[in-house]
């Protein structure tokens, strides 16, 4: 073999694959067990009062243990968005697609939601949302339980309401 | 920390898209050999070496400290690796200033690197979770949704992001170490590029880059005896800050950070800084995202809550022209090598005031501040260097 048959590699493509194993702890247990049954739960702070949906279980601004347990409406108010029109690797959204802030009506932090039943260009911060469950049959311990959020037809949400939680 | 401190080396890769001449260990040698240089010095003389780079998903690369410890010249030597995502080029350079503050070593080298086009960023920050929706984008989606509470909040108008990314571009063009080099940019290419994350056009967003960068940081007494030899002065260390947040609480303010502005706080009562606009000659700020200028110039004090648009919308902080210049190396915005893109802020507010910076030299510049952030606006680090000592 000769040098010139070598030539150099400059890249090898390996795939891995990743199973994980998560343990979710008590408080997210509660959450999760909630996505199964088609309902949200979230903790309340016994200090500064505040409701987190999903919550870590401790109030990561007093540090100390939510206990109360507090169950949340379907509806709330999309709080900021963007929308998605990138396309990458593992993705399972036909583009674009509307990705909001969701401020459940109760609830002191927002999550990511997928929005849809609303055209890309009239989606704003302050739409009046509710969650769309799977059918019963599929729902499970996670937030794919959550099929999307969709306009409820209510007027928008004053900015006065949400502007905390952006 | 008793014990002053300078940069006294100085070492880059040319960044581009992709690098295929060389390894991950070719890389980050390639500027550590350049910083070496630029300091006088060879491996022997290396007291420590301290590393830091982006997650090790993105390459997927467990610990690559581990295998890079000999092509840094590590071997018989302390070696550290530091993480904090994004801005991890900037702290890393900081724990490498520290061991040196401290009294602890005399000559420590410091390299940050990403080799994006071994990676997949996009997918490594997009993993499904069974605790959230599969709907994050990568950090585009994190940030686009941020930058519009901010456009909303300011009232700014829609197009000061596209003349942020116009300006950097078009400084880039004076750094041959730029990645994007783009002489035709204009705000309609920008406008007319494809709305990635909306807001966000494609031109508005960071590239992906190979590269690495490196510095060599040394004592008062070292500084001083390797500047006589070499004839090049070094950077001095006025000061160093770190900062955390939780990524998620209740009330959060992630269009300003608290975690952002406590880290400005200290840097510059440490530097003796009390207005920054005026008493700095300019900034390299961790700008992946176009609207991000504004909004940091709002969060580091160069301007009140609410006006930062107005700062860069009047030029002020151009190359030419402008009275506090961000950015002259064309910044984040013109090459992303990830975990080296803090450490290229913090190495080009050096090269500044060591009046080393090329034709992206801001004349006369004799204090510059250095800034990085990483995760979801949760982590900052930032120095400020001058070319006297303080």
């Amino acid at each position: 073999m000769t040098e010139e048959n070598l030539a150099p590699v400059t890249m090898l493509s390996t795939p891995i694959r990743l199973d994980y194993d998560f343990t979710a702890g008590l408080a997210q247990s509660k959450t999760l067990a909630g996505y199964a049954q088609g309902k949200f739960i979230g903790q309340r702070c016994p200090k500064c009062k505040q409701v987190y949906v999903p919550s870590g279980g401790s109030c990561p601004t007093d540090g100390v243990a939510m206990d109360e347990v507090v169950e949340l409406p379907n509806t709330g108010t999309v709080t900021t968005y963007c929308i998605v029109n990138v396309p990458f690797a593992g993705q399972s959204i036909e583009l674009p697609y509307i990705c909001g802030q969701i401020l459940l009506d109760g609830a002191n932090i927002s999550f990511m939601g997928l929005l849809q039943e609303i055209p890309t260009d009239e989606v704003r911060m302050g739409l009046r949302v509710e969650a769309v469950w799977v059918p019963e049959d599929e729902l499970g311990p996670n937030l794919s339980s959550v099929k999307y959020f969709r306009p409820t037809g209510e007027p928008d949400a004053d900015y006065e309401t949400f502007k905390e939680y952006l | 920390m008793t014990e002053r401190c300078a940069v006294i080396g100085i070492g880059q890769t040319y960044h581009k898209a992709k690098r295929e001449d060389v390894s991950i260990a070719g890389l980050v040698r390639e500027a550590a050999r350049a910083a070496l240089d630029d300091a006088g010095m060879d491996w022997g003389d290396i007291d420590a070496v301290v590393v830091g780079k982006a997650p090790d998903m993105f390459e997927g690369i467990m610990m690559p400290e581990l295998y890079l410890a000999s092509a840094l010249g590590a071997v018989g030597k302390p070696m550290l690796r530091v993480h904090t995502a994004g801005s991890v080029g900037g702290s890393t350079a900081i724990v490498a200033a520290h061991l040196v503050q401290s009294g602890i070593h005399k000559r420590v080298l410091t390299v940050a690197f990403e080799k994006q086009s071994d990676s997949d960023a996009m997918w490594a920050l997009s993993v499904p979770r069974p605790f959230s929706a599969p709907l994050l984008a990568g950090a585009g989606g994190y940030f686009a949704p941020i930058i519009r509470a901010y456009m909303h909040r300011s009232g700014a108008p829609n197009d000061v992001g596209m003349k942020v990314a116009v300006k950097d571009r078009l400084q880039a063009l004076k750094n041959p170490y730029a990645h994007l080099h783009l002489p035709d940019i204009s705000l309609k290419m920008v406008e007319e590029s494809i709305m990635l994350w909306d807001p966000l056009h494609y031109l508005e967003s960071c590239p992906s880059s190979d590269g690495a960068a490196a510095m060599v940081i040394a004592s008062e007494d070292v500084a001083e005896s390797t500047s006589k030899v070499t004839g090049r002065p070094p950077a001095w260390v006025h000061g160093t800050a770190m900062r955390s947040e939780p990524t998620m609480f209740a009330g959060r303010n992630q269009v300003n950070p608290q975690a952002g502005r406590d880290c400005a706080k200290d840097v510059y009562a440490q530097a003796g800084i009390t207005n920054p606009r005026q008493q700095l000659d300019c900034a390299e700020v961790y700008v992946p995202f176009s609207w991000y200028e504004p909004m940091w110039l709002e969060n580091l004090g160069f301007c009140d809550e609410g006006d930062g648009w107005k700062l860069t919308e009047s030029g002020a902080t151009a190359l030419d022209g402008g009275d506090i210049p961000w950015n002259c190396s064309g910044g984040v915005l013109s090459s992303n090598p990830i975990g080296a893109s803090g450490m290229l802020r913090f190495l080009e507010a050096a090269l500044q005031v060591r009046n080393m910076a090329g034709e992206h030299q801001v004349e006369g510049a004799s204090r510059a501040l250095g800034h990085a952030y990483g995760g979801g606006s949760q982590f900052f680090s930032m120095w400020v260097v001058g070319s006297d000592k303080r």
